[in-house]
C-alpha cells in the first residue's frame, strides 16, 4: 500500500491528462459548470447588494464560496470519476493486474485533482476579479491553508465514495456526483454555522469544510488574525483524523471487496 | 529443452459466497513453459479460478503460490512477471493505440518503451494501427492490440480468458498461429479459457475440466476424446456438461 513508483503515477496522470484533453463532456465537467455557478450566483448577489437588500461583504463571501467549495468538489471527483471512467471504458481490469499498488493509482488521482482545482481556480479568480472585483489575494498566505484543506477533504471524500463503489458497484456511483452535495448545505459554504438549526451546527463542527469557510468569511472580513488561524488548524486536525480513517477503511473494503467477488464483478 | 519448474501450484482450492459454492478441492500445477487450457461450461469455475490466480478474489480455503509467491502479498511482484488478455477488456477508447500501449509499457516498467511496442505491433502486424483511436477498431484488431499489451513486459506467466470470443474464424485462426508462435519463441507459460474447442484442441497441451467447481478430469485434448470414448473435444465439453460421463478413475 505504501509503495510509490514515480514512473507508475506519471504513466497513470499522462493517460488521465490524455482521456481529458480528448473529453469535451469533461473538460465542460470542470471548467463550464463552476464558471456558470459563479456567473449566475455572482450576478444574483451584485443585484441584491445594489438594491440594498445585501451588505457588500455578502458577495465577497458568497462568491469566495463558490471558488472554494469547487476545489473540494473537484478534488472529490477527480479520484471518484476517474476511477468511474475507467470503469466505463473497462480498462480498470487491466490496471488491477497490472502491477501498480492502489498508494500510485490512488497518488496519482490525487496529482490530477491538485491539477485540476487549481487550474479551476485560476480560472474562476479571474472572472471574480474582473467580474466582481473579488480578490482572492485579499486573502494573503491564508490562502495555501484555505486550499490545502480544502484539497484533502475532497481527497478523503474521494477515496471514500470510490471505497463505496468498490464494495457495492455500479448501485453506488451516484455517491460520486451526490457525496459533496450532501456535505454542502452543513458546510457552511454560503452563509455562517449560527445560521442552522442547533443540531446541524453540532454536525458542521465535525466538518474541516465548516472550519475553512468560517475562517474564509473571518478573513475576507479583515480579520486575519489568531481566530482565523485557530480555524484552520482545526480543519487541518480534523481532515488528518478522517484521512486516516478513510484509508483504514478502504484498506477494509478492497480486502471485503476481493473476499465477496464484487472486486472481480465490477472491474470484468 | 524446458526446464520442469512449477510456476503455478494450487492446493485444495475453494471458494464459498454467501450461499453457493464456486470452487471447492481444486488442485493443479501448471509448468514452465505449458499451455494449459481450462475448460467447463458457464459456471462451472473458470472465471473464480482465474480470478484467483489474478489476486482480485480471496479464497476461502487452499493455497496458491505462482513463480512461489503468494499473489495476494507478493502481489506486485507476481504480477510484473504475469499478463492478462481478455475479449472482455477494453482500454480507453479515447487514446491512440500507441498511447495506450506507452501507458501500460509504463505501468510495467518497459525499458526502451518505444522498441519494445514497435517489435510487439509488428509481430501481430497492427503498425498502420498505432496512430488509430482505441474506440474505433474492429475486435480483431482490438484484440491483437490487446495481445500486444500482455506481451509488453516479457511475461512468464500469460492469462489469457477468451482472447478469441467474436472473432470471425479467419482471425480466430490468425491469432491462434501468433499465440503459438509467441509461446513457443519465448517459451511462456500459458493458462487459457475458451470455449471455442478448435482452440483448445491446436493450442493446449494439456486441459483442465471443470465442473461445478471441481477439476473432473484433466489430460491432453487427445487423451480426454479417446479416455471419454467421445469423437472430439467439443463431445466431450457436451458430455460432462450434461453429466452424461462417468469418468475412469484416473481421470478424476
Amino acid at each position: 500500500m505504501l509503495v510509490v513508483r514515480l514512473d507508475r503515477v506519471f504513466a497513470l496522470c499522462y493517460r488521465y491528462f490524455l482521456v481529458l484533453s480528448r473529453s469535451s463532456f469533461r473538460v465542460m465537467d470542470i471548467v463550464f459548470w463552476p464558471v456558470m455557478d459563479l456567473l449566475v450566483w455572482g450576478f444574483v448577489s451584485s443585484y441584491f447588494a445594489k438594491s440594498g437588500g445585501v451588505v457588500s461583504p455578502a458577495v465577497s463571501f458568497l462568491v469566495g464560496g463558490i471558488i472554494f467549495f469547487n476545489v473540494l468538489y473537484r478534488a472529490q471527483q477527480s479520484i471518484s470519476v476517474s476511477f468511474l471512467e475507467d470503469l466505463w471504458s473497462r480498462n480498470l481490469l487491466s490496471i488491477f493486474v497490472s502491477p501498480i499498488t492502489v498508494a500510485e493509482f490512488v497518488s496519482a488521482t490525487y496529482v490530477v485533482g491538485v491539477a485540476q482545482s487549481v487550474t479551476v481556480t485560476i480560472i474562476m479568480s479571474l472572472m471574480a476579479s474582473l467580474l466582481y472585483a473579488f480578490d482572492i489575494f485579499s486573502m494573503s498566505w491564508y490562502l495555501i491553508p484555505l486550499f490545502v484543506n480544502l484539497l484533502v477533504m475532497g481527497w478523503w471524500l474521494g477515496l471514500g465514495t470510490t471505497a463505496f463503489i468498490l464494495r457495492y458497484g455500479y448501485q453506488a456511483e451516484a455517491l460520486a456526483w451526490a457525496v459533496p452535495f450532501l456535505l454542502q448545505p452543513v458546510s457552511a459554504v454560503f452563509y455562517p454555522v449560527s445560521v442552522l438549526p442547533t443540531a446541524l451546527q453540532a454536525i458542521a463542527w465535525l466538518l474541516p469544510s465548516t472550519y475553512v469557510f468560517e475562517g474564509m468569511r473571518n478573513i475576507l472580513q479583515g480579520g486575519a488574525d489568531s481566530t482565523s488561524t485557530l480555524f484552520l488548524v482545526k480543519a487541518a486536525l480534523f481532515n488528518l483524523l478522517y484521512w486516516t480513517v478513510t484509508v483504514v477503511f478502504f484498506g477494509k473494503m478492497l480486502s471485503r471487496a476481493r473476499e465477496r467477488g464484487s472486486l472481480a464483478k465490477i472491474v470484468v | 529443452m524446458v526446464e520442469l519448474v512449477d510456476i503455478i501450484e494450487v492446493e485444495n482450492l475453494a471458494k464459498r459466497f454467501d450461499n453457493s459454492v464456486a470452487i471447492q478441492d481444486v488442485s493443479f500445477t501448471i509448468k514452465k513453459g505449458e499451455f494449459v487450457g481450462l475448460l467447463g461450461s458457464n459456471g462451472a469455475g473458470k472465471s473464480t479460478t482465474i480470478q484467483i490466480l489474478l489476486g482480485l478474489i480471496t479464497p476461502s480455503a487452499g493455497k496458491v503460490r505462482i513463480f512461489g509467491l503468494s499473489p495476494w502479498k507478493e502481489r506486485v511482484q507476481v504480477l510484473a512477471r504475469t499478463n492478462f488478455s481478455s475479449a472482455y477488456v477494453a482500454m480507453p477508447p479515447n487514446l491512440k493505440v500507441i498511447e495506450n500501449l506507452e501507458v501500460f509499457a509504463r505501468l510495467y516498467g518497459v525499458r526502451d518503451r518505444k522498441a519494445k511496442i514497435q517489435e510487439l505491433m509488428s509481430l501481430f502486424g497492427i503498425e498502420q494501427l498505432s496512430q488509430k483511436m482505441t474506440g474505433a477498431l474492429s475486435s480483431g484488431e482490438s484484440t491483437r492490440v490487446n495481445l500486444c499489451k500482455a506481451l509488453l513486459n516479457d511475461p512468464e506467466l500469460l492469462l489469457l480468458d477468451e482472447p478469441t470470443a467474436s472473432l470471425d474464424p479467419d482471425i480466430a485462426d490468425k491469432v491462434r498461429n501468433l499465440l503459438k508462435q509467441v509461446q513457443k519463441e519465448r517459451a511462456l507459460t500459458v493458462v487459457y479459457t475458451s470455449h471455442n474447442m478448435i482452440d483448445v484442441e491446436e493450442l493446449c497441451q494439456r486441459v483442465l475440466f471443470l465442473h461445478q467447481g471441481r477439476i473432473i478430469a484433466q489430460g491432453t485434448p487427445a487423451e480426454l476424446v479417446a479416455n471419454l470414448g467421445e469423437e472430439s473435444l467439443e463431445e466431450v465439453f457436451i458430455s460432462i456438461a450434461r453429466d452424461r460421463v462417468r469418468l475412469p478413475h484416473s481421470q478424476q
